[in-house]
């Protein structure tokens, strides 16, 4: 499912929205939890999981094809970890093969 | 590390000031995003996000893994997990560089 689907979906159950509305409301969202990353902060969501922010120091890492070593600057990267409801329900319908 | 950490309550508010709805309504809305969300992973499907990220679904087979207290060995069931690949655009944002605010509104 891709935004533009998902805002379909909520629209379509919910014929008292505008799908501008949707669009704005779920664009609303995620621009909030990049705006609250991009601070540094966390993003808790229950039954769903939390977004966070980890911060790799600068290191020295090696080319593995040449051996160089390559300085790599510090950088800041998105990480997200499923909350446990939502690990429960992935694993309640139906196990996999 | 110290910053401070967002909620629903966060996001409603942040909905509530964009789109001309009441607060009941901007809460009972970001409930529904979340939900028809978690819907879709439940039954596998991959929800792509374009310049936030993608939330793919993966099969884990069964293995051996080890209680690291009495080093016993343990079988782990097979499931699935829920993997969040963020975006070239967040992973920008997250270092700290100015993106062109492609959200039209």
């Amino acid at each position: 499912m891709i935004k533009s689907e998902l805002v379909q979906h909520i629209s379509m159950s919910n014929p008292h929205l505008y799908q501008r509305d949707v669009e704005n409301i779920v664009n609303a969202i995620l621009n909030e939890i990049v705006a609250a990353m991009s601070r540094g902060d966390r993003v808790e969501l229950r039954g769903f999981g939390a977004f966070s922010v980890k911060n790799w120091p600068a290191r020295t890492g090696r080319n593995p094809r040449t051996g160089a070593h390559v300085s790599v600057a510090q950088k800041s990267v998105p990480f997200f970890k499923t909350g446990k409801e939502m690990r429960e329900r992935l694993n309640k319908s139906i196990p996999p093969a | 590390m110290s910053g401070k950490t967002i909620t629903r309550a966060d996001l409603c508010e942040a909905v509530y000031q964009k789109v001309g709805l009441s607060r009941t309504e901007s809460a009972a809305l970001v409930e529904l995003v979340l939900g028809e969300i978690k819907n879709c992973l439940e039954r596998g499907e991959t929800v792509k996000l374009s310049s936030f990220g993608s939330f793919v679904v993966r099969k884990k087979g069964q293995r051996i893994g080890r209680n690291p207290k009495t080093g016993k060995e343990v079988p782990i069931s097979p499931r699935r997990v829920m993997v969040f690949k963020p975006s070239a655009i967040l992973k920008q944002c997250i270092n700290g560089a100015e993106v062109a605010d492609e959200a039209e509104d």
